[in-house]
């Protein structure tokens, strides 16, 4: 009997719950967009698992039809690490925040970036703390005025994609929230990728940071702030696609096809499988005005993941020893009839 | 033969006693091996310092491995020493009052120079003069570390090399002395030194020309027999250490629930045995991962538990402390979740090399909101076995975490452990969800033992979203509704109370009208049997209760409580159990011993104080 491949609608990976976002939060795109990708994608629900921590983005779980787990502050990266490794069949997605994965979450996000646990996690940054009513993130800019910080913070924000280089990351992916079908594809390449994949979301809070990524909002405007990378592409943007990025003197620099002699074939093309993560830490670091945000998949390496070397260590070892239950372990201690 | 005395004896208690680069802990291990295979009852108490090689021969640095063997049922490594190994004049200080009346030190002469007394602090030639040690004690001086050099001439080992094998020569005299058999000590060391063929030569070298030394000599000292013991029910057995027990009691769980195990850790002392030995297992197909914390070794546990495996975590108390916050979102998700904590004395770093039972409170209360856990504590090294298979069993049968309230002294000590087999040990029946069951929520459970079925993800029909907030009792969607609130709190309490139908009663170790009962929990059991034991012996109407269930506690404990007139609660803590029993049982009135020295209890201090609140 031929197994028949089911094919999934996203409103398969809806629960019965109401959203509960407040209207007009970039939340409710990236879950609509989630749940196309896990259609798209074909994994059915029940060997999906969506983990959460705590926070707007973290009550994402009750809302997708699959298994779902909303935990605890800041530790949803080791808890979903938990769950990947007891059961490497299982897709795993982990749903975090600024706050949740980059401040109390922080030690957990890289270790298990480090490790290369087969997780998606999607890092919504809305740059503000949204369900404790708007204090300061670690991704707030500084001098950002909030609740906690009224005459603006005086700390320097972290970059995820900085950290997720740090350590040693092998996959790091941007959208913006209101991008349906880019967010699609950035997340499409995630769940391809074997290893942690971080997606930064560049999500709106209409309550406590409206228009933090506003600027990249308008779409019309839009395609001159942003270049869309993708592994093998010429790194070519703007509303009439003549604008692209060159390596000048070891630095990247944004350039008008057409201007100075410029030709299309001088843009630089996309390697995002390049073991080394020097140039896509620069693409990842572009800021405007003068260059273009770097959107879409900035790092796409292969490595072997914790969880396949796990089972492979378990394989070989089981192979070799001659211990096989518990009977075999207690027979093969020192011991002596008394 | 020559005319040389032997002593008969019950029992004796040996005492090694070095640098911690001394090689005690292996000697003392192997005197205990060698005893337990020729038919010893064994205990033993390794007590070293945090410090992994403090500045040699100093008094911080000093290492003790005490051994008590016996003919009978030996109850603890003893209270004080009969023979005690010195191999420094550090050794001799810290441990002096440890050594009995009437008994040995063998000291290494070569160490007991000018300079040795001098770092050791002493101000006079005479370190046991200056001790004011007992005239009933014997010295044995004897040149350890040039009799060591001599034997092992023309071996071509260097000094350092040649230094390290005296506590050979030491545990070869000793083995002289209690009439051990060589070749039982040549066994262990050839399985320890395998793959060192140099050095397994040298050590039995030096090994065998120790014994020779105290035969040749003769020293001024009688030697002893102690019989095989009788008290042994006849099978095969080890010895085994409370951590290690408590590997294989979570291996053997896993294995009857055909179930993974996943244990998520963090090293930390005196705890890191426990992942140490589950890393061997691989065989197994055990998941351990050394996490980056403390809260992600709990955190991938829960994960894990959620994903179908027995999950554990194994800890000390900073760690539990740390655990506090995922330990209560396994009560509110209702996982089984298995933690270890191997207690140390504490607060904060406290003393971690040293055993406390300090952690109740914290492992019974130690977290936000109504969070109750079952909390289960082990009485001797071998029993950790036994007790982690019983934790396991009821975190899956009731899907609730439990605690394990192990301590450095049963952790890290050893005793004999009669080998199980799989088919033996009771049947464990995760409490899964009916797999025709309809409309699965996160709320729904067995509405007997209130115990929440477990789904596990990958299985089609069963998607849910479990949690840490509070959830409707009947749809398991999120809810703060008052009343449903009290309803879950209820329920949650309900389920760990439940847990008291598969416990055993609390059983009463001599007499129903006896003037005083004794009673205690986990680790202690051994020296409270020992001078309850010695006092029904002498005569006195004493009578013990001992608990390793303390939560929920035995269905009987109040009747049997309230049959005496007058209850003592000793504890190596201020009065935490004390306090717990007061609050469980209205109107018990109980007296309380205490002790917060780092060190477990002797007999002999509990033998005394009994016989004063009996007067």
């Amino acid at each position: 009997m031929e197994a028949t491949k089911i094919r999934y609608t996203a409103k398969d990976f809806k629960s019965d719950q109401q959203v509960r976002w407040c209207p007009g939060c970039g939340d409710y795109a990236i879950i609509n967009s989630l749940q196309k990708t896990m259609a798209e994608l074909g994994v059915p629900p029940h060997e999906t698992v969506v983990i959460s921590g705590i926070g707007c983005s973290s009550r994402l779980p009750y809302y997708i039809g699959t298994y779902g787990f909303h935990t605890i502050h800041g530790r949803g990266a080791a808890i979903a690490t938990g769950v990947k490794v007891a059961n490497p069949k299982l897709t795993v997605w982990q749903i975090t925040g600024d706050g949740d994965c980059l401040a109390i979450g922080g030690n957990h996000f890289i270790h298990s970036v480090r490790r290369n646990i087969d997780i998606n996690i999607l890092l919504f940054n809305n740059q503000i703390y949204g369900l404790t009513k708007g204090q300061y993130s670690p991704t707030s800019y500084k001098g950002q005025v909030t609740k906690s910080s009224p005459y603006g913070t005086i700390e320097e924000p972290f970059r995820p994609a900085e950290l997720t280089f740090g350590a040693r990351g092998n996959f790091f992916g941007r959208l913006l929230d209101v991008d349906l079908k880019n967010a699609q594809k950035v997340m499409l390449a995630a769940t391809k990728h074997k290893g942690a994949a971080v997606i930064e979301c560049l999500v709106n809070c209409v309550i406590f940071n409206d228009g933090a990524h506003g600027w990249l909002a308008e779409k019309n405007l839009r395609p001159d702030k942003i270049v869309f990378l993708e592994h093998g592409k010429p790194m070519i943007y703007g509303v009439n696609r003549d604008k692209g990025l060159i390596l000048e003197n070891g630095r990247l620099k944004a350039v008008k096809i057409g201007e100075n002699g410029i030709k299309e074939s001088d843009i630089l093309v996309h390697d995002a499988q390049n073991p080394n993560p020097t140039l896509h830490w620069e693409l990842a670091m572009m800021q405007g005005p003068e260059m273009p945000i770097a959107m879409g998949i900035i790092r796409d390496v292969p490595a072997e993941t914790y969880n396949d070397a796990l089972d492979a260590q378990i394989a070989e070892v089981k192979a070799k020893s001659k211990i096989k239950c518990f009977d075999d372990l207690v027979d093969n201690l020192e011991q002596w009839e008394l | 033969m020559e005319n040389i005395k032997v002593k008969e004896v019950d029992n004796v208690v040996v005492l090694f006693a070095g640098d911690s680069g001394d090689g005690m802990q292996l000697t003392g291990t192997l005197f205990s091996n060698i005893s337990a295979v020729i038919g010893n009852e064994i205990s033993t108490f390794p007590d070293f310092p945090a410090e992994i090689r403090a500045p040699q021969g100093t008094l911080g640095g000093v290492s003790g491995f005490q051994v008590h063997i016996g003919s009978s049922k030996v109850y603890t490594p003893g209270d004080e020493a009969d023979v005690f190994v010195a191999m420094n004049p550090a050794a001799l200080k810290v441990n002096i009052k440890k050594v009995k009346k009437g008994g040995a030190i063998i000291f290494d002469e070569d160490s007991f120079q000018e300079k040795d007394l001098e770092k050791a602090g002493f101000t006079t030639e005479n370190p046991f003069t200056e001790l004011g040690v007992s005239e009933t004690i014997t010295l044995i001086p004897t040149q350890l570390t040039t009799l060591t050099q001599k034997s092992l001439e023309g071996y071509g080992m260097d000094g350092k090399a040649v230094l390290r094998s005296k506590n050979m020569f030491a545990l070869g005299l000793v083995c002289w002395l209690f009439n051990r058999p060589l070749e039982k000590a040549e066994y262990f060391l050839q399985n320890k030194f395998k793959r060192k063929p140099t050095v397994l030569e040298a050590n039995i070298k030096v090994l065998n020309d120790g014994y020779n030394y105290g035969n040749n000599l003769h020293l001024s000292v009688p030697t002893y027999t102690i019989e095989r013991s009788g008290d042994t029910v006849p099978g095969k057995y080890t010895s085994i250490s409370g951590n290690t027990a408590t590997a294989y009691g979570l291996i053997a769980a896993a294995e009857k629930a055909e179930l993974e195990l996943f244990l998520g850790s963090y090293p930390i002392t005196p705890a890191s045995d426990i992942m140490q030995e589950l890393a061997l297992r691989r065989d197994l197909g055990v998941k351990v991962m050394q996490c980056e914390d403390e809260i992600a070794g709990v955190a991938t546990a829960v994960g894990a538990s959620y994903a179908g495996c027995l999950a554990a975590t194994s800890t000390s108390g900073p760690g539990l402390a740390l655990k506090s916050e995922a330990i209560g979102l396994a009560v509110m998700a209702e996982l089984p979740l298995v933690i270890v904590d191997v207690m140390r004395g504490g607060p904060s770093t406290g003393m971690p090399t040293k055993t406390e039972q300090t952690d109740l409170l914290q492992a019974l209360h130690g977290r936000n909101g109504e969070s109750p856990v079952v909390v289960i504590a082990p009485s001797t090294p071998d029993d950790c076995f036994h007790y982690t298979y019983m934790a396991s069993k009821i975190a899956l049968e009731h899907a609730t975490p439990v605690i394990v309230l192990s301590d450095a002294f049963i952790g890290n000590g050893t005793s004999l452990w009669k080998l199980p087999k799989l088919a033996e040990l009771p049947e464990i029946k995760p409490n899964y969800v009916p797999a025709d069951y309809k409309n699965y929520t996160a709320g729904s459970r067995d509405e007997e033992t209130k115990a929440r079925y477990w789904a596990i993800p990958g299985t089609e029909g069963f998607m849910y979203r479990n949690g840490g907030l509070e959830k409707d009792y009947v749809k398991g969607s999120i809810s703060s509704n008052p009343t449903n609130h009290a309803k879950m709190v209820a329920a949650r309490a309900e389920k760990v109370k439940n847990v008291e139908q598969n416990i055993p009663d609390l059983e009463i170790y001599g007499n129903e009208n006896a003037d005083l009962l004794v009673v205690g929990w986990g680790s202690t059991k051994g020296h409270l049997m020992g001078a309850v034991s010695n006092l029904i012996s002498k005569g006195k109407n004493v009578a013990m209760a001992h608990f390793n269930y303390i939560n929920p506690l035995p269905k009987n404990t109040e009747e049997v409580l309230k049959k005496f007139k007058k209850i003592v609660v000793c504890e190596l803590n201020s009065g935490q159990f004390a306090g717990y029993l007061r609050a469980q049982i209205d109107g018990i009135d109980v007296l309380k011993y205490n002790k917060i020295q780092g060190q477990p209890f002797t007999v002999s201090e509990l033998e005394e104080h009994f016989e004063l609140i009996l007067k």
